[in-house]
């Protein structure tokens, strides 16, 4: 077809509109399930890294001038059980590593479980993995008995082989919501 | 042109991977594991359908000087809403192919066939080439992602063959896909000059 400057503009805008006006229905459409999905997934880790519990209540604490989700784990009776962490680090091998991390009253690391990772496929990406070495060497110990830190910085953190760069970010990010849980049971 | 041959062609003749070497930035960023070049491979032949339908049914309608801007504007809409579609009904598979998805946009093959073969021929004729290049292009990326994983970490879609301490860790890094993808373009296109 010939171009001319009325039939240009006519038909970019109509394209534009057409396609702008489906991406804004599917998006409407999409987004309650979409919310669903990521707020499951925050809950089914919560539900992961810390011991049974009734109900978890939100509230955001500033570590080193970074803002951590904290979900506080009440028993029936109302007696805090738990506190998760959502930590994350900047310092990953591709960026940004967030965890849920599980402390329980007695200051013991009861769980960790990966939320987002870019680390690379078949390396550092085993982080996600349920058995990998560094969670294993994490979970279960007092987080005050723990120099958290890879064996190769003189640490207690086993590292994964050839992801250590991954490693310490991820050791890095249990650090910082133990910081974040000195904080918290404080009060 | 026959509409087998139309949907065999890519496949082989105009393999995008190997044949026509289009597209080379997915194709090398997303290979680290059979599964994800699947899935990459996937979601591209799901867009490059999608837009070659759209594309031969307004292409009568579409000024040349604003052919490219138009096109572009659809292939993008189309990998908004599997974007968005992915993330609310099959989150799992969003998490593994997320960062992925936004880059079919800027992929050539799509651009390629909308302009070399959409915006000439019929509705049909079109989704057929969108089969066709999209399987020839999900066959080479699950190939190059499989060999990648098998020499770099000892598995082929997540089962184990032997110890993955005794993978040669560079090919799931960067510089094994462009030596993995080279070696894979020599043999592909020995066995097809062999066959002619």
């Amino acid at each position: 077809m010939k171009s001319s400057l009325k039939n240009m503009v006519l038909v970019l805008f109509c394209i534009a509109l057409v396609c702008s006006a489906a991406v804004g229905l599917v998006y409407k459409v999409t987004l309650d399930p979409i919310t669903k999905a990521e707020q499951l997934k925050v809950t089914q880790s919560i539900a992961a890294v810390l011991p049974a519990f009734e109900q978890t209540s939100e509230d955001v604490i500033n570590v080193d001038g970074k803002e951590f989700k904290v979900f506080t784990a009440t028993n029936a009776a109302g007696e805090v059980v738990g506190y998760a962490f959502e930590a994350y680090t900047m310092n990953g091998f591709s960026g940004e590593i967030r965890l849920m991390v599980g402390f329980d009253v007695e200051g013991t690391i009861s769980g960790v479980e990966v939320l987002k990772q870019a680390e690379t496929p078949g390396l550092g990406a085993n982080l996600a993995k349920p058995d990998n070495v560094v969670r294993k060497s994490i979970e279960g110990k007092k987080a005050a008995d723990l120099n958290l830190k890879v064996r190769k910085d003189g640490g207690d953190v086993d590292a994964l082989t050839a992801a250590t760069i991954s490693s310490r970010a991820y050791t890095e990010v249990v650090a910082a919501a133990y910081e974040a849980y000195k904080q918290v049971s404080n009060k | 042109m026959s509409k087998l041959s139309i949907l065999t062609k890519g496949i082989v003749k105009e393999n995008p991977t190997f044949v026509l070497i289009l597209g080379m930035c997915p194709t090398l960023g997303t290979t680290t594991s059979a599964v994800n070049g699947l899935g990459m491979g996937v979601a591209t032949m799901f867009v490059l359908i999608m837009s070659n339908i759209v594309i031969s049914m307004i292409k009568n309608f579409v000024p040349d000087k604003v052919r490219i801007p138009s096109f572009i504007v659809v292939i993008a809409s189309f990998v908004t809403v599997i974007e968005l579609l992915m993330k609310a009904y099959v989150p799992s598979l969003y998490e593994t192919l997320g960062v992925f998805i936004p880059l079919i946009v800027v992929n050539c093959i799509i651009l390629g066939r909308a302009e070399a073969f959409a915006s000439k021929n019929g509705v049909l004729d079109s989704a057929l080439d969108g089969v066709g290049i999209g399987l020839g292009f999900t066959l080479s990326l699950t190939l190059l992602g499989a060999v990648r994983e098998l020499l770099g970490t000892g598995a082929i879609f997540g089962q184990q063959l032997f110890n993955a301490d005794n993978g040669i860790l560079i090919f799931v890094l960067a510089p094994g896909a462009f030596i993995a993808l080279g070696y894979l373009m020599v043999i592909f296109n020995k066995l097809t000059t062999k066959l002619k």
